[in-house]
C-alpha cells in the first residue's frame, strides 16, 4: 500500500489514467477562467498588460462610456430570459403533454420536434435570414398575398421587431429540448396517481395542475437554470444576424456580444479594452453562477416528492 | 380546460409543431435545387426539375469541401481525445478510493461551470503563447477541455452502475488494472460512451465562436466558421447559399435520423435523469 491508500498497480494505473484528463482540464479551462479574473485588476493597453489598478475595470464599467452600453444590453439579456421563460418553455411543456398523450405517431414526432436542436444556430440563423427577408423572403411574400401588407416588416431590420424575431427563431431551434426534458419528466411520474385520481372524478385540467405540474418541478428547475444560464451567455444568434454589434442599431445587443468587443475591438468601437472586457466577463460569470445558483435552491425548495 | 381532454387537440398541437419545423427546411433544400433567377419569379415554385447547379458552384467555386474536412479532423481528434481521457479519469474516480478522491471529483464538478467563451482572451494569448493559435491542434485541446468535465462526469456515473464484483473476479483471474478497464468495463459501459460522444461532438460540430476566435487561415477554417464567409460572397446568389446551408446540415440530420433515440438521450444529459 502507497501514501495514498491504493496498491501499487492501481497507483500507477490512476495516475497513469487520471492525470492527463484533468491535467487538459486545469490547463484550457481553470488557469484562463482565474487568468481573466487576474486581467481585470490590470489595465491594458492593447494586448500588453500595464500597471495593477485594483477594481478599476468594475467602476469603469459604470462610468461614461461603457454604462449606457452595459445597462442596455443587461435589459436585453433580461427581457430575452424572461420572453424565453415564457414562450419556449411555455410552448415546451404544451408539446411535451401532447407528447404524452398522443399515442400514434409519438417516435416520428418526438423526432421531427427535437430535429432542429440539432441543428448548428449558424445555419438557423442564416436559413431565417432568408425566410425573413424583406422583399424576397417568402414569410413577407405570405403576407403580402393574403393582403396583410402592414404586416409585411423589415423583421431583422428595424429597431423594434428585431429583438423579438430573433427569440422567436431562438424558439424554433430550441422548443424541442425542454420538451424533451418535460416528456421524461411526465413519463417518469407513476401512472397510478393519475388514475387514481381520474376514479375519483378529477377533471383532465384538475389533473395537470394538482398533480403533473407539481411533479414536474424537477424539470422546470432544470429547464430555468439551463434557460438562465443560456439566456445570460447569449451570442451565436445575435452575432449570425446581427453582427458584434448588435444591429440594428444595437437592438439584438447582449452581454456577451459587449464582451467580445471589447476583448477583440470593433469596426466601429474601435481598439479593444482587454481590462473592462475582463471585468464584464467576471460579472457576466458572476451574474450567471449566483442566478443558476439561487434559482436550483429556491426552486427545489417547492418541488415534492413522489 | 375542455380543451385538455381532447385528443384531437394534442394531436393538432403535434401536427402543427410539425409543419412550423419541416416547412423551412423542405424551403433550404427545394431552394437549393432552383436557379437563383426563379426565385424573383416564384418564391415558393417546387424544384420539379431539380437543378444540381448550386452544388457545383458550392463544392468547386471556394473552400467548401476543405471546411468540411477541418470540421471533421476537428471533431474527430476532440472526440477522440475526450473518449479516451474521460473513460481513465472516469473510471479512477469511480472505482478508486484514494485521498483527495472527493476533492478531484469536486474539481471536475466545477470545471462543467466555467465556459470556455468567458476565458477566450486568456486562452488567446496563452495559445499564442503555446504557438496554438491559428492550429487545429490548439482548437481541439480546448474543445477537449470544455467538454471533459461533463464527459468524466458521465462516464464515472457509468462505472459506478456496474458491479465491483467484476473487478474482483478479474484481479483474481490476474487481470492487470489496465486489462481489467479495457477487457471487462470498457465493453459495458459503451453505451455511456456513446452518449458522450453525442454530447460533445454536436457542439463541437456546430460552434462557430472559437474558431471564429482562434483560426484565422483560411484553409484551416471549419464548416460554420466557413458559411460566414461564404455567406459574404454569394449574399446575392440565394440557390448557391441555400446548397451551401444544406451541404452543411446534412451530415448532422443523417446521422439523426438514424441514430435519433441516442442523440435525444445524448444531447439531453444531464438535464434528463437516467
Amino acid at each position: 500500500m502507497s501514501k495514498s491508500g491504493l496498491k501499487r498497480d492501481q497507483h500507477r494505473a490512476a495516475l497513469f489514467l487520471l492525470v492527463p484528463g484533468i491535467l487538459t482540464i486545469v490547463l484550457f479551462t481553470t488557469v484562463p477562467a482565474l487568468t481573466t479574473l487576474s486581467y481585470s485588476l490590470f489595465a491594458w493597453v492593447g494586448f500588453q498588460r500595464g500597471d495593477f489598478i485594483g477594481l478599476d475595470n468594475f467602476l469603469r464599467l459604470f462610468e461614461y462610456p461603457f454604462r449606457d452600453q452595459f445597462f442596455m444590453v443587461l435589459r436585453h439579456n433580461t427581457l430575452v430570459f424572461i420572453a424565453v421563460m415564457i414562450f419556449q418553455t411555455g410552448l415546451g411543456l404544451l408539446v411535451a403533454y401532447a407528447l404524452f398523450k398522443v399515442v400514434r405517431g409519438r417516435r416520428a414526432y418526438r423526432t421531427i420536434v427535437f430535429l432542429p436542436v440539432i441543428f448548428s444556430l449558424v445555419i438557423v440563423g442564416y436559413m431565417w435570414q432568408t425566410l425573413l427577408d424583406p422583399f424576397y423572403g417568402p414569410i413577407n411574400q405570405i403576407l403580402l398575398k393574403v393582403g396583410l401588407t402592414d404586416w409585411a416588416l423589415p423583421w431583422l431590420g428595424d429597431t423594434r421587431t428585431a429583438l423579438p424575431t430573433l427569440v422567436f427563431i431562438n424558439l424554433w431551434r430550441w422548443v424541442g429540448f425542454p420538451a424533451i426534458v418535460f416528456l421524461a419528466g411526465l413519463n417518469a411520474i407513476n401512472q397510478e396517481f393519475i388514475e387514481a385520481a381520474r376514479i375519483d372524478g378529477a377533471s383532465e385540467g384538475q389533473i395537470f395542475r394538482k398533480i403533473l405540474f407539481p411533479l414536474l418541478a424537477p424539470s422546470l428547475t432544470i429547464i430555468t437554470v439551463l434557460t438562465f444560464i443560456g439566456a445570460f451567455e447569449w451570442f451565436d444568434l445575435p452575432f449570425v444576424l446581427g453582427g458584434s454589434n448588435g444591429s440594428p442599431a444595437g437592438a439584438t445587443d447582449t452581454l456577451a456580444l459587449m464582451f467580445y468587443r471589447l476583448s477583440f475591438g470593433s469596426v466601429d468601437s474601435g481598439a479593444n479594452n482587454v481590462g473592462v472586457g475582463s471585468a464584464l466577463g467576471v460579472v457576466i460569470f458572476t451574474i450567471v453562477g449566483l442566478g443558476a445558483a439561487l434559482g436550483s435552491n429556491l426552486l427545489r425548495r417547492r418541488e415534492v416528492e413522489m | 380546460m375542455k380543451l385538455l381532454a381532447n385528443r384531437t387537440f394534442y394531436q393538432s398541437v403535434l401536427i402543427i409543431n410539425a409543419i412550423l419545423v419541416l416547412t423551412p427546411i423542405f424551403f433550404l433544400i427545394n431552394s437549393s435545387l432552383r436557379e437563383t433567377s426563379e426565385f424573383s419569379r416564384s418564391p415558393f415554385g417546387l424544384a420539379r426539375n431539380p437543378y444540381w447547379g448550386n452544388y457545383t458552384s458550392v463544392w468547386s467555386g471556394g473552400e467548401f469541401p476543405s471546411y468540411l474536412l477541418n470540421s471533421l479532423i476537428i471533431t474527430g481528434g476532440s472526440l477522440f481525445l475526450i473518449a479516451i481521457l474521460s473513460v481513465g479519469a472516469g473510471f479512477v474516480l469511480a472505482r478508486y478510493q484514494f485521498r483527495g478522491s472527493k476533492l478531484v471529483l469536486a474539481f471536475v464538478l466545477t470545471g462543467m461551470l466555467i465556459p470556455a467563451k468567458l476565458a477566450i482572451l486568456p486562452l488567446f494569448i496563452q495559445l499564442k503563447w503555446m504557438g496554438l493559435l491559428d492550429s487545429r491542434i490548439g482548437l481541439i485541446l480546448v474543445y477537449t477541455s470544455a467538454a471533459l468535465p461533463a464527459a468524466i462526469f458521465i462516464m464515472s456515473g457509468f462505472f459506478r452502475s456496474l458491479p465491483l464484483d467484476l473487478d474482483s473476479a478479474a484481479r483474481i483471474d490476474g487481470a492487470s488494472e489496465l486489462q481489467l478497464l479495457r477487457r471487462v468495463l470498457i465493453p459495458l459501459v459503451k453505451p455511456g460512451m456513446a452518449i458522450v460522444a453525442i454530447y460533445s461532438a454536436i457542439p463541437i460540430w456546430n460552434d462557430f465562436f472559437l474558431p471564429l476566435v482562434f483560426l484565422q487561415s483560411p484553409e484551416k477554417k471549419t464548416i460554420m466558421q466557413g458559411l460566414t464567409v461564404f455567406f459574404g460572397q454569394y449574399a446575392s446568389q440565394w440557390g448557391v447559399l441555400f446548397a451551401g446551408l444544406t451541404l452543411a446540415a446534412l451530415p448532422l440530420v443523417i446521422l439523426y435520423l438514424i441514430l435519433s433515440e441516442q442523440f435525444i438521450k445524448g444531447l439531453t444529459a444531464g438535464a434528463v435523469k437516467g
